[in-house]
């Protein structure tokens, strides 16, 4: 795909994750339109997955750590044809089947998070299961940088590269603010490479908004044999929308009229 | 028991290529046969249950049927929410074993007790409880295991191979073993009190007071029939066991018997009354510390059975 065909893509993501959460009058806006560039190039040529055999034993698995960017998640998997778009009218309503956290009940999600350090144990089981049984697919998780906070993710660090995982990759979606403030005031992460680095993953880091970067990592893997490989993708909390960007108070707050018509008109001009 | 558990599944490994053995560091002396003789059927994780217990999810999502192994509160309260959320929640073909439920792990200390284990256990939906008494349960138990699909906590004591039994009795998940027919007062046990309880029987015996034993080997799904049935059969219902009085398996007898009609029916458990064990020394001297012996057992319910007729 070239850079226009992802970016005109993943605006369309965004414009549709940003009528779910005004609709819904939930959260979490900043941390799916971080990640949408990148869930973008991922579920544009480098997921085998099929929305006509969802459960094909040998799809690759994504995971997507970070449950609670889901909205962009379920608009790309109906885009897909994983389910019918309708349903993304009811997400967090009443009736409806999509949670606020990402849920397996989801046609293509393959498990439920929310609370955060959950993701990378499982796909590190999963990866170990296609290793065991020499098996070609791949497990794709996609973490946050708070998310790294949890004690949970540091056992799996330690645990994939001693297992040569290097079917497994991750994402780490960094754009450098959690729940209450930045992470480097709240735990510094750095030096963030080196860490993974020093735990036997084969490291890369890209700009995570730069889509010819996000698809080269994502092609060229696993990045070293014998290692997992992390992509900590350098990304901006609330990225598309002015307002929004680098921005805390929208890891919470759903747009007002105003704001959503200014955030759409800006989304729209792209 | 665990001896037993390993030996069935060494057995059945073969026939079976999807059981899978994860263990957390622990079981030395007792899965080196395993894993030598079934390498890819088999990991220690380290010691680390968060991750074994989320890997473990993802492997079972994958198609294996998983074993994770480890000790008293460590497979499952140290990663308690991977239980409820990756493993319940997706329920995902996991067996959790726990070796030394109770105070098995006597002299280690209350960091080494499994005494709350069976009521968080049961509170999770999906889940399936196991407490086989003796060697011939927890086979049977193992083997019942691999054909049941879904996630389970089976509960280990970590004693010598007693046998209560003296054959492989009916098993089945969620149908309690009743052992005598006596009619004055029915205990109810599970997991590691079964040898016990059987002696509080004889003890009453020979004060002319028939009692009658189930074994509620599984204490998710109860058996909420044979409580009924009971109910109706005896003149009081005592239970036992090595846990707290809260939430275990007397709590969830009292919870089929509260809704049972008519629900008069005399009622005690004896377990551990929300404390932590703080007495050292052996299973035996805790027993007689906290009045778990058949002697004082036998004696509590008598006078309980004498004040309240």
């Amino acid at each position: 795909m070239t850079s226009v065909t992802y970016k005109k893509y993943a605006t369309s993501i965004r414009i549709e994750t940003l009528k779910m959460i005004a609709r819904a009058k939930s959260s979490h806006i900043g941390s799916n339109f971080s990640a949408i560039d990148i869930l973008t190039v991922l579920y544009n040529g480098i997921l085998r997955v099929n929305p006509k055999n969802q459960h094909a034993p040998n799809r690759d698995r994504f995971i997507l750590s970070k449950g609670h960017a889901c909205a962009s998640l379920y608009a790309i998997l109906a885009d897909k044809g994983f389910f019918s778009k309708k349903l993304l009218e009811t997400f967090y309503l009443p009736g409806g089947i999509l949670a606020g956290h990402v849920v397996h009940s989801a046609p293509g999600v393959e498990i439920s998070t929310g609370s955060l350090g959950h993701g990378l144990p499982v796909a590190a089981g999963m990866a170990l299961a296609a290793k065991r049984d020499r098996k070609k697919w791949r497990v794709f998780c996609l973490l946050s940088d708070g998310e790294l906070d949890e004690g949970s993710n540091w056992e799996s660090i330690l645990f994939a590269p001693h297992h040569s995982l290097d079917n497994l990759t991750i994402i780490i979606d960094y754009n450098k603010i959690q729940s209450l403030g930045d992470t480097n005031k709240t735990i510094n992460l750095e030096p963030l490479a080196a860490k993974l680095k020093s735990f036997n993953w084969a490291v890369r880091e890209i700009d995570g908004h730069n889509f010819q970067a996000i698809e080269r990592a994502l092609t060229s893997l696993p990045k070293q044999k014998n290692k997992p490989t992390c992509i900590i993708a350098h990304t901006i909390k609330g990225k598309g929308v002015s307002f929004m960007e680098n921005s805390l108070i929208w890891h919470y707050k759903s747009s007002n009229e105003e704001e959503f018509e200014r955030a759409l008109k800006e989304l729209q001009e792209k | 028991m665990r001896n037993v558990f390993i030996k069935t599944l060494t057995k059945l490994a073969p026939k079976h290529p999807e059981i899978f053995l994860i263990v957390g560091d622990l079981g030395y002396g007792v899965i080196e046969e395993f894993a030598q003789k079934f390498p890819r059927q088999f990991l220690n994780a380290g010691i680390a249950e968060q991750n074994m217990t989320g890997m473990a999810a993802g492997l079972a999502l994958s198609g294996k049927t998983i074993f994770t192994y480890s000790i008293a509160n460590f497979p499952i309260l140290r990663p308690l929410e991977q239980v409820r959320n990756d493993i319940c929640y997706h329920n995902a073909n996991v067996k959790i074993v726990s070796v030394g439920g109770g105070f098995f792990y006597h002299s280690l200390g209350s960091t080494h007790h499994g005494t709350e284990d069976i009521s968080i256990m049961r509170t999770l939906p999906n889940m399936t409880v196991l407490a086989p008494g003796d060697a011939y349960e927890a086979e049977c138990a193992t083997r019942a295991l691999i054909e049941h699909s879904g996630p389970c906590f089976l509960r280990l004591t970590k004693a010598p191979e007693s046998t209560v039994h003296t054959k492989k009795p009916a098993f089945k998940i969620g149908k309690a073993i009743q052992i005598g027919n006596g009619s004055d007062v029915a205990l109810i046990t599970t997991g590691g009190m079964l040898e016990e309880t059987i002696k509080t029987a004889e003890f009453l015996k020979r004060q002319k007071i028939s009692a009658r034993v189930i074994s509620m080997h599984t204490v998710k799904p109860l058996d909420a029939a044979i409580i009924k049935k009971t109910a109706r059969e005896v003149k009081a219902i005592a239970t036992i066991e090595d846990h707290q009085i809260t939430g275990g398996l007397g709590s969830a007898v009292a919870e089929v018997l509260a809704e049972t009609s008519p629900s008069a029916i005399l009622f005690k458990h004896f377990g551990i009354p929300d404390i932590f064990i703080k007495h050292i020394g052996s299973v035996e001297y805790i027993k007689e510390k906290l009045g778990l012996t058949a002697e004082k057992l036998s004696k509590k319910i008598q006078t309980f059975l004498a004040h309240d007729i």
